[in-house]
């Protein structure tokens, strides 16, 4: 599912005292099965973008393409839309609202209209993929703990089949252990579903690792695309966004401006480790 | 869509009306209510909306955005002329088959009902158009404060009122987005008869309640921590005063009352 954002603008309540401009001319293609990391500051427009891509947000001005069709011209498609791209928003958990946490999952798959059979055999295969264990899924999703909570929100939007995964800070507000479960989860996700993953966020350290290609977002345009090393290249660029490059590309620099022969743009620690193991005795030129 | 709702909305602006005192402003808008009841004749409204088109232009708020509220009242604004056009008895019939009488008494209290009714809703979505939540409060403390006399607890219905206040535009920012993750998810609001669309919104209410639940909590919470204790020995940052500008807002309304209740002795 490849999808195709052409010159899309929007602005929020127009006409009214509290005008602007969330997005401003944006284009971007998004080929099939790529693992994307969304980046910007708080406000720069993110948000606004993704939720363009199921038709929650119809552009001021502009397209959006999936697979070539126009997601907007066609009011009645909107629910094979929607189920085509799977959109997990910031802090999932708080749309939970079923008795169980399986009736709360196959709450998607439902909608689709789907046999019971299909919704059950969904509804399984979605929260083992997120690693929820079986004994749970007749607990109550309110008396899980925080982590939890969002893998079952996360398993309510994998269970409707997306080709297309979009997640908004999956990571806000969990402690370090449980940031590297999730995104190592959704990396999973990417490689055994061979699906389109789109990870938002405002952490660099976060996304570094496990993305393809990078896309920063500043004032509501996409500012600069592509691959992490690629990206992280321009650290001044990014630091006037407000945007902080992860700390061991800032380590790496610090090293080869002491006149040490080292690549310059490295993204992750074990990356630097096996650099700085490789250098010649005293590195020094 | 849920963005639209204009009822109680503050429009931010720079005019005469913005800067008056709110005690002013509630004070008058009570007033304005009772005098829409003194007029009985046209030339009465005549002089009731030229006053309000005055009060609306020194405003600067523009005019289709207080029109915009009444969008929400019109169901009712039917309702009222409906039943005033063909449930008045009167003696001049206009209009007759089988059951259905119209009167001209009717339809001339329909019509004075009407413009009453909208200009009801104009007059106090101006205050609070022109007064910020937080002034609005603040205005009515201060009114209330005399009764504290009496054991009326005129400082906690302040405070519950702003609360009441500035959770209104959270919790519409919270339905919007639990609404949007649960159409993402395949949900669907707009579709199927009544029972349907009453069990559709299961799926938006009890997280809502649950998030209303949690900010009650954590403001409780954080409340608690700065020692909040209701009106004792509280003082505050900016306290209310009257300004010349009020004295000449006092002044145009007195006139205005006066002419009103002229017209209704003059003209019978």
């Amino acid at each position: 599912m490849s999808i195709e954002i052409k010159n899309v603008s929007y602005v929020y309540g127009q006409g009214t005292p509290y005008e602007k401009k969330a997005l401003d001319d944006v284009t971007l293609q998004i080929p099939d099965g790529q693992f994307i990391g969304l980046i910007g500051h708080t406000g720069s427009g993110k948000s606004t973008l993704i939720q363009h891509f199921n038709s929650l947000f119809t552009p001021t001005s502009g397209q959006i393409l999936l697979n070539g069709i126009n997601i907007n011209e066609d009011k009645k498609k909107l629910k094979s839309i929607r189920q085509k791209v799977g959109l997990v928003f910031q802090y999932p958990e708080h749309q939970l609202f079923e008795m169980t946490v399986f009736k709360d999952v196959a709450f998607g798959p439902q909608n689709l209209g789907l046999k019971k059979d299909e919704v059950d055999k969904r509804v399984r295969d979605a929260l083992k993929l997120v690693g929820f264990s079986e004994e749970n899924y007749e607990k109550s999703p309110f008396e899980l703990s925080g982590g939890q909570k969002r893998r079952v929100a996360i398993a309510g939007v994998i269970a409707m089949k997306p080709e297309v995964l979009i997640l908004d800070e999956p990571t806000a507000g969990l402690d370090p252990k449980g940031r590297d479960e999730i995104l190592a989860q959704v990396k999973k996700l990417h490689k055994e579903m061979n699906i389109t993953v789109i990870l938002v966020s405002h952490s660099m350290e976060d996304v570094a690792k496990y993305v393809d290609r990078l896309i920063v977002m500043d004032n509501g345009k996409a500012s600069l695309d592509g691959t992490p090393k690629e990206i992280f290249g321009h650290v001044e660029e990014l630091e006037k966004m407000g945007l902080a490059v992860p700390q061991v590309t800032y380590l790496v620099q610090e090293l080869k401006k002491k006149g040490f022969e080292i690549e310059q743009n490295v993204i992750t620690v074990e990356q630097a480790v096996q650099l700085i193991k490789n250098l010649p005795k005293g590195g020094k030129r | 869509m849920i963005r639209d709702i204009t009822i109680g909305q503050y429009y931010p602006e720079n005019s005469f009306i913005h800067e008056l005192d709110p005690r002013t402003k509630i004070l008058f808008t009570i007033l304005y209510i009772f005098s829409l009841f003194v007029v009985k004749n046209l030339l009465g409204y005549v002089i009731v909306i030229g006053f309000m088109a005055l009060i609306i232009k020194t405003s600067k708020v523009p005019l289709k955005f207080i029109l915009k509220g009444l969008k929400t009242i019109f169901i009712i604004l039917l309702l009222t002329v409906g039943f005033n056009i063909f449930l008045t008895p009167g003696e001049t019939e206009i209009f007759k088959y089988s059951f259905i009488t119209i009167t001209l008494e009717g339809l001339y209290t329909a019509l004075f009902m009407g413009i009453r009714l909208v200009l009801l809703i104009i007059g106090s979505s101006l205050l609070t158009l022109t007064t910020s939540p937080i002034q609005l409060t603040d205005g009515i403390e201060y009114l209330l404060s005399p009764l504290k006399k009496i054991k009326v607890p005129a400082h906690e219905i302040a405070m519950m009122m702003t609360i009441a206040l500035r959770f209104i535009p959270i919790l519409l920012e919270e339905t919007d987005k639990i609404m949007k993750a649960q159409m993402a998810r395949g949900a669907d609001f707009e579709t199927g008869g009544i029972v349907k669309k009453a069990k559709s919104l299961i799926p938006i209410l009890v997280p809502l309640f649950i998030s209303a639940f949690r900010r009650a909590d954590d403001l409780a919470m954080a409340m608690e921590a700065r020692c909040y204790r209701g009106d004792i020995d509280r003082t505050r940052m900016k306290e209310l005063a009257y300004t010349r500008k009020d004295q000449i807002a006092k002044l145009s309304f007195v006139i205005y009352l006066a002419i009103l209740i002229f017209l209704r002795w003059r003209f019978k």
